[in-house]
């Protein structure tokens, strides 16, 4: 029996989601590589902003994916992190924000 | 400070300073129990084993294991302890190959190849051959080590000489990892002295190209991306400028695979360097073309199986008895290492092949 939810190794098997349904899966991958090219962004800023998603949606395989994928174009450590804070900040934003729904409640509630 | 070691595997009597005991781990393990396919099983399956080699078109002459650095991941196993030294006999039969061969490219490599003391004579009987492309392979280090180096750009320049340097990074902190405190630094500071006389400036005929190999235990990114982005950061932090940056895979031997092993990464280099395999990349590695020349004369199919002590197969054997016509069309002797030429877009001392 797996005794962990995630095993690193099985990103190495993410191909193989298409065996058990090959036209969605060969869909999603060719979808998934062409955002992924060139295009208005550079292969590089995609690959930042995929690694501060990866951190936001907490997905353990795209973080080890996306940081090495940054390794390999050349991005610094400096740069992950700070993409990273861009992430943290959008996250712990989002929270916050809706303090003001908190605060319209309260007023309406108990002004 | 970097936690760079100061002495090469074979002065720390590591195993790994054995090629055998290389070549064992990487034949043993995921590839001995089936988990990975071996490079012969892999290359069989378009029909490319045998590998053969072709017309001879660059010849690798390796003058000395000796070098100023002791830079992490270096295939070599270079360092200043390493005794290795062509001597001047062995460059006098490698000339007679020189003035005859059919090759197009002369390649002088090391360790440190200007710290062999005949080096400077070597460089000025070679030239005379007059041999297309003229590559030497300079740490640029080498060039601020110490005052008798200092006038190796000019030198170089007399001689008309390619230089080929590697360059890790463009940030400071990279590429000190790798290669040891403080060579960054004297790295830029090289590269300057190299354009001040016209190396690498646009349109210049006085070629400096840049080698970049990745820091860890990843796989080089797109040659020309990294390119652009060598070149900008160059030029607008220090000036400087060059032609062409070659991405090379670091080869799983040596220091970097004492790297892989000590940092737990051997594995899964290993499947990251099979997952990109690429088939299209396997008739142009540079085997196909190349020859290697040890510093002691013997030949190899490349400066990795020169390390490896992987021979040729051919009767053909040393410098002495060459014959160009014999060596052609001889199988290349392979192992998992060359998984490493055929990466992605592939990788040889030239950079990428598909
Ligand atoms: S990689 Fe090059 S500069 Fe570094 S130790 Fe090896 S031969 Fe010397
Ligand atoms: S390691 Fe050497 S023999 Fe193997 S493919 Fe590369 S160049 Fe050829």
């Amino acid at each position: 029996m797996q005794k962990t939810y995630y095993d690193p190794a099985d990103l190495r098997k993410f191909g193989k989601i298409t065996e058990w349904n090959e036209e969605l899966g060969n869909k999603f991958f060719e979808y998934y590589g062409k955002v992924f090219e060139e295009g208005a962004l550079t292969a590089r800023e995609k690959s930042l902003i995929a690694l501060a998603v990866a951190h936001t949606e907490q997905c353990p395989y795209c973080i080890d994916a996306y940081t090495k994928d940054g390794l390999q174009r050349g991005v610094t450590k400096e740069e992950m992190m700070e993409a990273i804070h861009v992430g943290a900040a959008i996250k712990s934003g989002a929270t916050l924000v809706h303090g003001v729904q908190m605060m319209n409640k309260v007023n309406k509630l108990d002004g | 400070m970097t936690n760079i070691k100061t002495q090469s595997l074979h002065k720390r009597k590591s195993n790994l300073a054995q090629s055998n005991k290389q070549l064992e781990i990487l034949s043993y393990g995921i590839f001995q129990n089936g988990e990975l396919p071996t490079f012969k099983d892999k290359i069989s399956e378009t029909n490319q084993f045998p590998l053969k080699a072709k017309k001879l078109e660059i010849l690798q002459i390796n003058v000395g294991y000796m070098c100023n650095q002791v830079c992490e991941h270096c295939h070599v196993d270079a360092g200043p302890d390493r005794q290795e030294i062509m001597t001047r006999e062995t460059m006098l039969q490698c000339l007679n190959v020189i003035k005859s061969t059919g090759a197009h490219t002369l390649d002088l490599t090391g360790g440190a190849p200007e710290m062999n003391p005949n080096f400077r004579w070597f460089v000025e009987e070679a030239a005379k051959a007059g041999i297309k492309d003229f590559i030497v392979r300079s740490n640029l280090t080498i060039i601020r080590a110490n005052k008798k180096y200092h006038d190796l750009p000019e030198f170089f320049k007399k001689h008309n000489v390619h230089i080929v340097s590697s360059m890790p990074h463009w940030t400071r902190g990279k590429t000190d990892k790798q290669r040891g405190d403080g060579v960054f630094d004297k790295s830029i500071q090289a590269l300057k002295d190299l354009n001040a006389i016209g190396y690498g400036m646009p349109n210049s005929s006085l070629k400096l190209d840049l080698v970049y190999n990745p820091s860890g235990a990843f796989l080089p990114g797109n040659q020309a991306a990294m390119e652009k982005d060598f070149k900008k950061a160059l030029l607008e932090d220090f000036g400087i400028q060059f032609h062409n940056l070659f991405a090379i895979t670091n080869l799983p031997i040596s220091r970097f695979l004492d790297y892989l092993i000590a940092s737990d990464n051997y594995e899964d280099y290993m499947y990251q360097l099979v997952d990109a395999y690429n088939p299209s990349a396997v008739s142009n590695v540079m085997c196909t073309n190349t020859l290697s020349v040890s510093w002691d004369g013997y030949l190899f199919d490349c400066d990795f199986n020169q390390m490896l002590a992987l021979p040729v197969n051919s009767k053909v054997k040393h410098i002495s008895e060459y014959n160009e016509a014999l060596l052609e069309n001889r199988n290349i002797v392979i192992s998992q290492h060359c998984y490493g030429c055929t990466a992605g877009a592939g990788s040889s001392c030239q950079g990428t092949v598909a």
